[in-house]
């Protein structure tokens, strides 16, 4: 099977599907390329080159710049979904939910809701999120544990480049607003992606570790560093489960409880502040669910409860690193 | 003109200051010694110096992502600086801004800004503040072409109408936001008119030329100061290097790097024309020269060996006072 990154998987989903589905179109700030000083379009495809060849292959039509205007950009999905479109739109960095968020947690979200169940809006917006950069605090929040508090969003957060086709062709099917985030210190990660088309549900965890002794639950980019974590526990003789749910909304539950009933301990890692996030989440579903199961206090292994820093020195003791899940990890043996 | 020879001098400085640590920091970044996402002010020198000239006290300026011209312009400790984009301890933010939130309150400096057109709105309530306590203050809100199309842009531009206060909307069109032209962004075909018909007086200037932003800015921030309400100055000039440093610049149209170094460069300019305004010589801006240099190797050489914050350092800052129960 052909090796791709992170960010060709996604473009490749989106060339998949807007090719079989021309209600799909892709809309925000340099999507296209920017429209250089002669007014010729392609040159980048996204600041990430996500969507690279969009605007070649659909046209102006279906893989539309936009000026600097996030609002309107979100405003324009949710109005284009409710009419019967499946946009996909771009804002470049999760942080810039703090321009749009009116148009995503008040208006798209609820649609369905406060309309009584008459309506769908089957947007999606993709933001690249997370930290690694040095790229400060308004250019480094992962921001999807936020939204995953919000009732009518549906949350996305692949960890590999499999993951965020499949996925992504999920988000596009479905008939809800979903968002979308990439960790953008995975776009030039590799794995195996299948060239056809292919969608993973969902609310389905991935299980890419199987062990004995602990369940650990990361997100995103903490996939990767639990699963060194865990790698590197494994000479010292110890096993785990690790819990990759894939969506925080809907939330595989069940996975993560089947596997805290056989081992009977719990770390849960995300590089979010941890105050009302998605670790104190799976700690509270956990502790309510199966208290009789746990044979230790669960830890959560997050960033502090600060923005994040710019300095490299700062931001590497901001995210988890690998040496803080393992010590999490062996603290719940002790 | 309004500059003796002394602010000649001073203005030269400035932007020559503002050009080194900006081609330094470029080269360091190819180095390999700068982390994160650098914008770099490389040929709009004059629209902050053009502008900030004109301020002094209490008057306030917030600035963009490509903000360290600005915040040199406003009297920043360039040191301080440079080490803050080294994310030292002993940075201008103590390593935790960097460039993009390089901030000096004290010093009428309210902080590059991240999102484009965070600032606008930020300045209306600095300016709002000048009027309330009856100052004769200003606040300028430095923001590029890309960010007159958000809607923070529009919502202050108004409020400071509404409440009639002296801030200062600094359009800087280098004609692009990252790889799209304004000829794409803006709609209408006059950005100018557009803006007046929130109410208030527009001032154009070409960014190459200092003395011409000196006046438009000197026009527009009397008027604020009297106290008519807000104004605008619109400056023109493309920047010298990408977007931000590796943009490999496919948008570009042939040759206009070239030509904007070669033809629409402000320190040339102001060296070729100051003499029509003022007894300046050569020699003199020469020796400005070297001494910008020399500093500029200073920061850097301070820079490099700064103590670097710590863990300890994390968490501090976020709060001045956060007492927490039971601790
Ligand atoms: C709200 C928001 N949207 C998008 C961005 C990404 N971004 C950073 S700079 C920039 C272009 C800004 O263009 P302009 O205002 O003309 O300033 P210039 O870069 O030309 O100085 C964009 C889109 C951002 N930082 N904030
Ligand atoms: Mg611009």
């Amino acid at each position: 099977m052909p090796e791709k990154t992170m960010r060709d998987a996604i473009n490749e989903a989106l060339h998949q599907e807007m090719a079989v589905d021309d209600t799909v179109f892709v809309i925000g700030e340099d999507v296209a390329g920017g429209n250089g000083s002669d007014g010729t379009v392609g040159c980048a495809g996204g600041v990430f080159g996500v969507t690279a060849g969009l605007y070649e292959k659909f046209g102006p039509l279906r893989c539309i710049d936009t000026p600097i205007s996030e609002s309107a950009i979100v405003g324009a999905a949710a109005g284009a979904a409710l009419v019967g479109m499946r946009p996909v739109a771009e804002i470049m960095f999760s942080d810039f939910i703090g321009v749009c968020m009116d148009q995503i947690v008040n208006q798209m979200a609820k649609f369905r809701y406060m309309f009584g169940g008459k309506t769908r809006c089957p947007a999606v917006i993709r933001f690249a999120c997370g930290a690694g950069f040095s790229a400060a605090a308004q250019h480094s929040q992962t921001m999807y544990q936020m939204m995953t508090a919000v009732p009518g969003l549906k949350v996305v957060i692949p960890s590999n480049a499999y993951d965020a086709k499949g996925l992504l062709l999920s988000a596009i099917r479905d008939d809800d607003p979903v968002l979308f985030f990439e960790p953008k210190a995975l776009y030039q990660e590799a794995c195996e992606v299948p060239d056809e088309p292919y969608t993973i549900p969902f609310g389905e965890a991935a299980m890419p570790r199987e062990g004995d002794d602990v369940t650990v639950v990361a997100f995103g980019q903490m996939v990767g560093r639990a699963m060194a974590a865990i790698d590197g526990l494994e000479a010292q003789g110890i096993s785990c489960d690790l819990v990759d749910p894939r969506t925080t909304s809907p939330l595989d539950s069940e996975t993560i409880l089947e596997s805290v009933a056989a081992t009977g301990r719990l770390v849960v890692v995300d590089e979010s502040p941890p105050r009302c996030g998605l670790t104190a989440d799976i700690a509270a579903m956990v502790s309510e669910k199966a208290f009789r199961s746990l044979q230790a206090p669960v830890k959560q292994v997050c960033a502090p409860h600060t923005p994040v820093p710019f300095s490299p020195d700062l931001e590497a003791e901001y995210v988890p690193s690998i040496d803080k899940i393992q010590a999490a990890i062996r603290e719940t043996l002790q | 003109m309004g500059l003796d020879k002394d602010g000649l001098l001073r203005a030269y400085r400035q932007m020559k200051t503002i050009r080194e640590f900006e081609e330094r920091t470029f080269t360091e970044i190819m180095n390999g010694q700068i982390a994160g996402f650098t914008h770099l002010y490389t040929g709009q020198e004059a629209n902050a110096v053009g502008v900030c000239e004109h301020l002094s006290g209490n008057d306030t300026i917030i600035s963009t992502h490509r903000g360290h011209g600005h915040c040199i312009a406003r009297g920043a400790d360039v040191k301080g600086m440079m080490a803050e984009l080294w994310g030292a301890a002993s940075g201008l933010c103590k390593g935790k801004g960097g460039s993009m939130h390089i901030a000096d309150v004290d010093n009428g400096i309210l902080g590059a800004n991240g999102i484009v057109a965070g600032g606008p709105p930020i300045s209306v309530g600095a300016a709002l503040a000048a009027k309330i306590r009856g100052r004769d203050n200003v606040s300028v809100s430095f923001s590029g072409d890309g960010s007159v199309n958000q809607g923070t842009c529009f919502e202050a531009m108004n409020l400071a109408v509404v409440l009639k206060v002296p801030a200062i909307f600094v359009i800087e069109n280098n004609y692009y936001s990252e790889h799209t032209s304004i000829n794409y962004a803006v709609g209408c075909d006059d950005l100018k008119a557009r803006t007046e018909g929130f109410g208030f007086p527009v001032f154009v200037a070409d960014g190459a030329d200092f003395f011409d932003v000196y006046r438009a800015a000197g026009e527009a921030i009397g008027h604020a100061r009297a106290g008519n309400g807000p104004a605008g100055i619109f400056c023109e000039q493309g920047r010298f290097q990408g977007h931000f440093v590796g943009d490999p610049q496919g948008y570009r149209g042939e040759g206009e790097l070239d030509n904007l170094r070669g033809e629409r460069d402000c320190l040339q300019h102001f060296r070729a024309r100051v003499g029509e305004y003022g007894d300046v010589s050569a020699e003199e801006l020469d020796t400005i020269d070297a001494e910008v240099l020399s500093l500029i190797d200073e920061a850097v050489a301070e820079a490099r060996t700064a103590p670097r914050p710590t863990a300890a350092d994390l968490d501090s800052d976020v709060y001045i006072n956060y007492a927490q129960g039971g601790a």
